[in-house]
């Protein structure tokens, strides 16, 4: 069978060795760190993530290549979504409480931001909160403020990971999530024009 | 319903109308706010609230927060003196701050319902991080207990522990006397002998005592000992017959 044996294409041999590498590696991989580790070139690297990518996708593997956290990185197929479960726990995610969720949005927002700042908005002390999501990984510490002031947070990769997110810019516009200030400004002003009337 | 709470209708001493006129009103100080009555307000919400079958989390909050503000802005009314913690706000510039932090609060508050959101979603997006922990076996159950199980395995627990024996840290030395009287005997009947050949059946302690006993007749003169090097056979013989 020797002479069927097809030439053998260079990109497949270089998507064999990313695929390799994204099997080991316990976080996303960004295209600048594989063509590090694999000494090429970023666009003969895209290709080849290109070329992953259509092997290992929904519906056709029980591995799918994913773009999160600022690199790629293999996940489990959705539809095995029901015995993953049985399988593992998911501390990170189980039970993330609204005080918890509502940090969560101040640090992705804001970050770094410190407890005061984080306290200033929900009007109620952060510091289980921020500590919780610290201890989940969450989020993580982030320098101090100016002149040795309060310790700042920011949000991890982990984060991005969890909420499948490429990066923090994928978060939705803050003014597009609710009323701003102008509309409860705007209310009181027609109430008060009506009554002068 | 959060306009619910705006629109709630008062009928109070110095006011009747909407309680969003209400607050427009005390802000722009066309109404004293110390001929107000708090607790009417309160009272009238909580009448409307009493109506409704669900309870509104997200207008009673609202409600605490605009009351809260009135109740300062009233206190601040009754003690002229003491405007230190408002910084010279004026009611205008009270209210702007107030429904600006209450719009950033309500927008990470939106932000929050959209990243769990999110998380639901995701959640059938399985990951590796490092060694993913197992998930727990399922726990099962003591059977019922028998008390007296409990207590005898208990009494077992505080029974007094044998004493532990010391029996093999003792060495056990045969008395000198013996080997003195066997070389003695020998010594006597043949005249000399081999050591090595006396002692090469006795354990290494007897071994040792042996050899003592030979020091021992050495000493008193009784033997004489040869040895032609390190480790070659030691020979005795009687002093008398040489």
């Amino acid at each position: 069978m020797e002479h069927l044996r097809l030439v053998e294409n260079p990109v497949d041999r270089l998507a064999r060795t990313l695929e390799a590498l994204l099997v080991i590696a316990s976080k996303p991989l960004s295209v600048e760190e594989l063509a590090a580790v694999t000494e090429e070139d970023s666009e003969r690297i895209e290709t080849a993530l290109g070329l992953i990518a259509g092997r290992f996708r929904e519906g056709r593997s029980g591995i799918v290549l994913e773009h999160v956290a600022g690199g790629y990185a293999f996940r489990a197929a959705r539809e095995a979504a029901e015995a993953c479960a049985r399988l593992v726990e998911r501390p990170v995610q189980r039970g993330l409480s609204q005080a918890a969720l509502e940090t969560l949005a101040v640090v992705a927002y804001l970050g770094p931001v410190s407890r005061p700042e984080i306290a200033r908005i929900r009007g109620v002390a952060a510091d289980s909160a921020v500590a919780g999501l610290v201890e989940r990984g969450l989020i993580a510490e982030a320098g101090r403020e100016a002149d040795g002031g309060a310790v700042r947070y920011e949000t991890t990769v982990l984060f991005e990971r969890v909420f499948g997110l490429s990066d923090r810019s994928e978060l939705p516009e803050l003014d597009e999530l609710a009323g701003d200030v102008e509309e409860l400004r705007s209310r009181l002003e027609h109430v008060a024009a009506r009554r002068g009337a | 319903m959060a306009v619910a709470v705006r629109e709630l209708p008062l009928d109070l001493d110095a006011f009747e109308g909407p309680f969003d006129l209400l607050l427009t009103l005390v802000l722009r100080e066309e109404l004293e706010l110390k001929d107000v009555d708090v607790a009417e307000i309160v009272l009238a919400f909580v009448e409307r609230l009493a109506e409704r079958e669900a309870l509104d989390l997200e207008a009673c909050g609202e409600f605490l927060v605009l009351v809260a503000a009135l109740l300062e802005l009233k206190a601040r009314g009754l003690f002229p003196g003491e405007e230190l913690d408002l910084e010279g706000l004026d009611p205008e510039e009270a209210a702007e701050e107030l429904a600006e932090r209450l719009a950033a609060y309500r927008r990470f508050r939106a932000a929050a319902g959209w990243l769990e959101e999110r998380l639901e979603a995701e959640s059938d997006r399985y990951f590796r991080l490092g060694a993913a922990p197992l998930a727990p076996a399922p726990s099962r159950p003591l059977a019922t207990q028998e008390p007296a199980q409990l207590v005898r395995a208990l009494r077992a627990l505080a029974a007094e522990p044998p004493e532990p024996s010391l029996r093999h840290l003792v060495l056990t030395y045969p008395p000198l006397s013996r080997f003195l009287d066997r070389f003695r005997a020998l010594l006597s009947s043949r005249g000399r002998f081999a050591f090595d050949r006396e002692v090469d059946r006795l354990s290494r302690v007897e071994q040792i005592v042996a050899f003592l006993a030979l020091l021992e007749l050495r000493k008193g003169g009784e033997a004489q000992i040869a040895q032609a090097g390190p480790f070659e056979p030691i020979t005795v013989w009687n002093t008398s017959a040489s």
